[in-house]
């Protein structure tokens, strides 16, 4: 890993980084990534998922919540109209 | 009146409230008087509601009715990362800092239907990423036993909250220890129940696949009675399940323990630590149990690749839009570069870039992928070893509570985590219960063991948890 790989993760997660951070994230996620690296030789001798999945369903009818609507749009960092307001994205 | 909040249970507060001993308000006075003595030196709290003592008056007002429940009048403290309505709730992050929950969690709604009293809002480390309370972003929480050295964490503002008399009991979340390891270095009990048995609607989220709702109490039979209160199918969370079946099962004759020496006598152990924990397991055979020696993995690696990859999704949410921190930029990208930039503490971006990486294109298979095959083998692994045996036994963590500042490497932090993961892995409940001290520098600090049990056997965890109680107290 280089400091290219560590700004392009940001990149991606849409993080900020300052030089320094870079420097220091990448040190740190070396020596971890090498870390978690055993897992490459811990054994699996059967692959096949035992886990039983299902579906969760539920009736397709309106049940009320105790949401506050207010509080709700009161956190909004812009809002117009009682709506959220965001910024252009194309 | 003075309340001996010290020698006080849940148990013997339901009597004495019951009694009219002392009222809910004089119980949360007396809490917020200790609170107030204690708290600015052990930063266990956050905030602590304003509306105390308006809850304590309608607990007596219930009281008053002839009304009783278990948890009816209780102070708790609540961990920052569980949803009140009306209330603050940050997740010890700048990102957070301001937000205000528009619901309750379902095991706040259940609390409130039982009359409980809600102290205040605890500290932890920033949603729940570490093992001390040190990476909040409000400070670090000091363990009340020796003030130089960690809570543990990431439940250390709620731990140190119950050890400290600063309040009966409390919750926490869980997701490779954030309960059990804070337990054990604060010399409490602490739960982790059944993946899915208690509900995590209204629980922020690191890792979805290991996040539990947990519970701290001082003796084993408050926590029973909390994860009593709180446990139970719930609709708003599809990952919840109802063991309610075959809960009530045989009571078998007598337990099996099992114990992974592979991992407690390789290199790393604390000896004051395994001398502890050896004279546990003697004290468990010698009161009739069955003691079996079994091999377990260490599952640091496969845990950390897993954590990170939720975690790295799960935060992906806070972005400055809708809610929390906003930092305002050219355009809609570079707010979002700002606002999690400064947003997110060191080990939040770190664990989000780590996780971007395990689930990046070229890395999937031998990180993300791989951990996902290991964890189904585990899971089978247990089935097996649970068919054998009807518990593990482990101490809590390898090492006691380690000095403010000193683990900066992030990796050795991780290391500490190697008794306590391997139950989230796998969903199983597992208990830290107090298991003596031991002397650093003068000081003496708590220690604990660790059990786990098969899935929805809560049960034998509290049986063996009153066995504990019993031969500590009668050494």
């Amino acid at each position: 890993m280089n400091i290219k790989d560590v700004e392009n993760l940001a990149k991606l997660a849409r993080i900020e980084l300052t030089e320094e951070e870079k420097s220091e994230l990448l040190s740190d996620m070396d020596s971890i990534l090498e870390y978690v690296k055993q897992v490459e030789e811990m054994k699996v001798e059967d692959t096949k998922s035992e886990l039983s999945t299902y579906n969760v369903w539920r009736e397709d009818k309106i049940e009320s919540r105790d949401f506050s609507r207010e509080l709700i749009t009161k956190q909004f960092p812009a809002s117009k109209n009682g709506f959220l307001k965001v910024k252009k994205i194309l | 009146m003075t309340i001996d909040l010290k020698n006080l249970t849940i148990k013997k507060a339901r009597m004495a409230l019951d009694e009219k001993e002392f009222s809910a308000v004089d119980l949360a006075q007396a809490y917020l008087g200790k609170i107030k003595e204690k708290n600015k030196e052990l930063n266990a709290y956050l905030e602590v509601y304003d509306d105390v003592l308006e809850q304590a008056k309608l607990a007596d007002e219930k009281i008053g009715r002839g009304e009783s429940s278990p948890l009816l009048g209780i102070p708790l403290a609540i961990k920052d990362v569980i949803l009140v309505k009306n209330k603050k709730v940050s997740s010890a992050s700048k990102i957070l800092e301001n937000y205000v929950a528009s619901y309750d969690a379902t095991v706040i709604a259940k609390l409130k239907e039982q009359g409980a009293v809600f102290l205040g809002r605890t500290n932890m480390d920033e949603f729940a990423l570490g093992s001390s309370t040190e990476n909040s972003a409000f400070g670090v929480t000091r363990n009340p036993y020796d003030l130089s050295r960690v809570a543990g964490g990431t439940s250390g503002g709620s731990t140190v909250a119950v050890a400290s008399d600063m309040a009966l009991g409390a919750l926490g979340s869980d997701t490779g220890g954030s309960v059990r390891l804070p337990a054990a270095f604060c010399g409490v009990v602490g739960l982790k129940p059944t993946y899915g048995r208690v509900s995590r609607y209204g629980l922020i989220a690191a890792a979805s696949s290991f996040d539990c709702v947990g519970q701290i109490a001082k003796n084993i039979e408050d926590a029973e009675i909390i994860f009593n209160a709180i446990s139970g199918h719930d609709i708003l969370d599809s990952t919840s399940v109802n063991y309610e079946a075959d809960s009530k099962l045989s009571s078998k004759k007598e337990l099996v323990i099992g114990v992974p020496w592979n991992l407690i006598n390789q290199e790393g152990i604390e000896p004051n630590v395994k001398e502890n924990f050896q004279k546990i397991v003697k004290s468990f055979e010698s009161s009739g149990y069955k003691i079996k020696d079994i091999s377990l993995p260490n599952c640091i690696a496969l845990y950390y690749i897993i954590n990170f990859a939720e975690v790295s999704s799960n935060l992906s949410r806070f972005d400055g839009v809708r809610y929390g921190l906003h930092k305002d930029g050219k355009n809609l990208l570079e707010d979002y570069l700002l606002t999690k930039g400064q947003g997110f503490g060191k080990e939040a971006r770190r664990r989000i870039l780590l996780g971007t990486f395990v689930l990046s294109a070229g890395y999937y298979d031998a990180y993300y992928g791989k951990a996902q095959r290991t964890r189904d083998a585990l899971r089978k692994e247990f089935k097996k070893l649970f068919s054998e045996i009807d518990l593990i036994l482990t101490p809590t963590s390898p090492i006691p509570a380690w000095k403010i500042g000193e683990k900066s490497d992030p990796l050795s932090m991780y290391l500490a985590d190697i008794f306590t993961v391997t139950a989230n892995i796998v969903g199983i409940p597992a208990i830290s219960l107090p298991s003596g001290f031991m002397e650093v520098a003068g000081k003496k600090v708590p220690l604990g063991i660790q059990f786990m049990a098969p899935h929805g056997r809560e049960e034998f965890l509290f049986e063996v948890g009153k066995k504990l109680e019993m031969i500590e107290g009668s050494n």
